[in-house]
């Protein structure tokens, strides 16, 4: 007898145990399961939930792989071990081994916490509320690390992503019926609970912290400044990086937002594989160089005084807001979440369109943390039903419309 | 006069073991039977007993809410086993048929003479009536309500199914009769439509509208049609008949005898020689299959399409409106990483690491895994690509869900009908039974509202 044979009899066997989405869970990732159609359709296209997901997740490996050696590029170009890169996207400072070690070692606790406790209590909820384990977090499990601060300690993100998936999701009923991003909801819990983890100077760059402490203790090493493109701006900082720097990513910043470059090459994977949703990337994008135009314009004719502390934002030239900090990884992989976002398709352009904007509005005008992309999509994601509710009238009047001129 | 409609969101379906243009007479039955529940909402109050000898055309049951209604027996022979299930519900009524088959004669019927009221009183009382059925429900026709129209589509687009264009030949008086007398009915328009370049007798049928259906499928389905022509409003109601049923009330009209007698393609992958079968509503599907041949022993029966059959056991029936039945293997295995893996040899419409995409005239053998579990439902959008009426599906879906009446109401509920969902259900990511859903949601609203 086979293992399949061998894992059937087992399921069979235990039909009735409450436990049994446990080993569903681990059963359906080995082998697609025996299901059958009854009436209605007797075949069925493709694609399940699982395999949805898993291109999600897929094309979010290469934001992951270069997160890993950002962050030990990033620490050894702030001790001063290695010169920052001179050679286009693969510069040869940024691509070795030693980087993506440093990476890998900090990240992987990342994933691992955020995909053990999040499944944990997927886990718990299947078992409790007798239903399969569904398939949501293996997408938020993933992107949670690729948002959060290399440093972020292990055991607020363990917190945060309690309370993002209990009361993200799960109070609403779990996959499929929560009206908040649980990724977004789990940063927002950081952000707001823990601000010094979340913004600064310190938290970007892996090892600045203990560095700081050192220092502080009489150590005589330099400084680390880690800020954000973002963060200098808004303390009206030269900006050291060019914007092909920007562009391939080899800047501080969240773990796997940086690189607007490969995040573009998700965005064509997803839209591509028709998984990701091109009306909300294109909108969203337009809505924030609608907004950065708008900023621009307003600086060029001097409404705004340069000795404004918005102004270095207002005046940053409207196309590098897509470039810097986490607007490309927002409008791309957190944006387009169907379950939160809008579900019509004329919903989606005005919910993208609105989240790109007021991304840049939040970003520029946010005094005490220089980005809105994640309250942005939060607060879309609020609205989304409402534009979907006029979008869908759109709908029933018109057929109310039709009823009236053959009655009339 | 003719119109064209062109639909561009749908999918075909395209799979293998298309019923090649041949018809076999098929061995006649031994047992013919009538299943209830092919007519969707109606409650039959028996005639004939088991032991009552009937012939072919005779009353067996009529409808308890309209007493007028009869349905009629499609051979000559003996009621020999009536099924019941919970409550005493009758299932399936069995008839022994006779070697020799006699017909009731309702005699001739002139039409060109009859008023509205002489047509329904004769097609209620011959049975014939069970083959009009309306929107909206998606139940048999209503005879006290008037139709704004009828519609006919002379062009499946579901995959597999019978050619209408083919199964028709030579039986252009018939359908011209049938559609004179329903076009008392209704003092709106006979709505008929075919395939492009079709040599369909229908396009020669006189006091009709014809239109030129092109596009994937559903521009087949009669809803898309309606939709496209004439949707229909609350407070309306259209009322649709299949071609073939129009031959029997035509030949019915024409000859007195109900003649139930149909062309069936017998199809699907597992068939070893996909064809044509002269056969009667009701009759035993083993007798088709033994003939055309099975590959395999784990497969399914369909009487219908792959869409929206009926799932039968091998030695099931005919259903009593179906043209086709289907033969796919069964799904029932486990397949290693089939949730991430490449897939070559599956239909999808996306791209994700699925390849059907590449090559889009490939002939596809699937079989009844759902590949994958129920979920909720979380994908937006994948529906409306598949889906050419101006609803939209999720949301009406959810209002039927959750039973909400002015609702489904407000999103249309009224135009549609569960085959209309049968592609978003198809490509649905979440593995939702939409038709059910559907069917669930319309008999509510006909309980609720009437």
């Amino acid at each position: 007898m086979g293992l399949k044979q061998n894992l059937h009899n087992f399921k069979e066997k235990n039909k009735d145990k409450k436990w049994l989405p446990l080993f569903n869970a681990f059963h359906t990732f080995l082998y697609a399961p025996n299901e059958v159609s009854h009436n209605g359709t007797h075949i069925k296209g493709a694609d399940d939930l699982k395999r949805t997901m898993n291109t999600v997740i897929m094309a979010l490996i290469p934001c992951l792989i270069f997160g890993m050696y950002n962050t030990g590029y990033q620490h050894y170009l702030a001790i001063g071990e290695i010169n920052s890169v001179s050679a286009g996207f693969f510069s040869p400072e940024f691509w070795t081994l030693a980087n993506f070690w440093v990476g890998f070692a900090k990240t992987l606790p990342l994933i691992l916490v955020s995909y053990g406790v999040g499944l944990g209590i997927e886990f718990i909820f299947a078992i409790k509320n007798g239903h399969e384990v569904e398939e949501g977090y293996l997408v938020t499990g993933m992107l949670v690390p690729l948002i959060v601060p290399i440093d972020i300690p292990l055991w607020m993100l363990a917190v945060a992503v309690i309370f993002g998936v209990v009361l993200g999701k799960e109070v609403f009923g779990g996959t499929g019926m929560n009206i908040l991003n649980p990724a977004l909801l789990i940063r927002a819990f950081l952000f707001f609970a823990y601000p010094t983890w979340m913004s600064g100077d310190k938290v970007w760059v892996t090892g600045a912290v203990e560095r700081t402490k050192e220092i502080a203790e009489g150590s005589t090493a330099d400084v680390i400044s880690g800020e954000t493109i973002l963060g200098s701006l808004a303390q009206g900082q030269e900006v050291a990086y060019s914007a092909w720097d920007m562009f391939y990513g080899f800047i501080p910043g969240s773990v796997g937002e940086t690189s607007t470059l490969l995040i573009l090459l998700g965005a064509l994977f997803l839209i591509f594989s028709k998984i990701g949703s091109w009306r909300i990337m294109l909108s969203s994008v337009l809505g924030a160089l609608v907004m950065g135009l708008i900023f621009n314009f307003a600086a060029d004719s001097g409404w705004i005084s340069e000795s404004s502390k918005f102004y270095s934002l207002m005046n940053t030239e409207f196309w590098q807001h897509l470039l810097l900090g986490g607007f490309a990884f927002g409008a791309i992989y957190m944006a387009t979440d169907p379950v939160t976002a809008s579900q019509t398709n004329k919903g989606k352009w005005i919910y993208g369109f609105l989240i790109g904007f007021i991304s840049i509005l939040i970003r520029v005008f946010n005094p005490a943390y220089p980005e809105g992309v994640m309250l942005a999509i939060l607060l879309m994601n609020v609205f989304a039903p409402t534009i979907d509710h006029y979008v869908v009238q759109g709908n029933v009047k018109r057929r109310l419309k039709r009823l009236k001129t053959k009655t009339a | 006069m003719s119109k064209d409609i062109r639909i561009k969101k749908g999918l075909d379906i395209k799979l293998q073991g298309e019923a090649a243009k041949i018809i076999t007479n098929a061995v006649a039955s031994n047992v013919y039977t009538l299943v209830p529940e092919d007519f969707h909402g109606i409650i039959p109050k028996l005639i004939a007993k088991v032991g009552a000898k009937v012939i072919a055309g005779e009353p067996i049951f009529y409808n308890k809410q309209v007493g007028t209604m009869n349905f009629v027996s499609p051979v000559s022979g003996e009621v020999i086993e009536i099924v019941r299930g919970e409550k005493r519900r009758i299932l399936a009524i069995k008839i022994q048929a006779t070697k020799e088959q006699t017909y009731q004669d309702n005699g001739i019927f002139d039409v060109s003479s009859s008023d509205a009221t002489a047509v329904k009183n004769h097609l209620l009382k011959t049975g014939c009536w069970s083959f009009i059925k309306q929107r909206p429900y998606d139940v048999i026709a209503n005879p006290e309500k008037s139709p704004k129209a009828i519609f006919i589509s002379g062009y499946a687009s579901a995959p597999l199914t019978a050619d209408y264009d083919f199964v028709l030949q030579g039986r252009e008086t018939e359908l011209q009769t049938a559609i004179t007398a329903l076009g008392k009915l209704t003092d709106g328009k006979i709505h008929v439509s075919v395939g492009a370049n079709s040599n369909s007798p229908l396009v020669n049928i006189k006091g009709i509208t014809l239109h030129t259906v092109s596009g994937p499928h559903p521009a087949g389905n009669v809803g898309t049609q309606i939709a496209k022509i004439n949707p229909i409003n609350k407070g309306e109601t259209i009322w649709t008949v299949t071609p073939q049923d129009l031959v029997i009330i035509g030949e019915l009209l024409l000859t007195g005898k109900f003649n139930a007698e149909r062309i069936v393609a017998v199809g699907g992958s597992s068939v070893k020689t996909p064809k044509y079968y002269k056969t009667k509503i009701g009759a035993e599907i083993a007798s088709l299959i033994y003939d055309a041949g099975i590959e395999g022993d784990n497969f399914r029966v369909i009487t219908g399409n792959v869409l929206s059959g009926r799932a039968i056991k091998p030695d099931g029936f005919l259903g009593y409106y179906n043209n086709t039945v289907t033969i796919i293997p069964e799904g029932n295995d486990y397949e290693l990483f089939g949730w991430n893996k490449p897939v070559f040899n599956k239909l999808s419409t996306t791209r994700a690491m699925t390849f059907s995409w590449l090559n889009p005239k490939k002939k596809y053998n699937l079989d009844t895994n759902t590949n994958g579990e129920h979920r909720a439902f979380v994908l937006t959008g994948k529906y409306e690509e598949v889906f050419p009426l101006d609803i939209f599906p999720m949301q009406i879906l959810k209002a039927c869900m959750y039973e909400d009446l002015d609702e489904m109401e407000a999103l249309g509920m009224y135009e549609v009908a569960p085959e209309d969902f049968a592609l978003t259900e198809f490509v649905c990511v979440s593995k939702q039974p939409h038709q059910a859903i559907i069917r669930k949601g319309l008999d509510l609203m006909l309980k609720e509202i009437g």
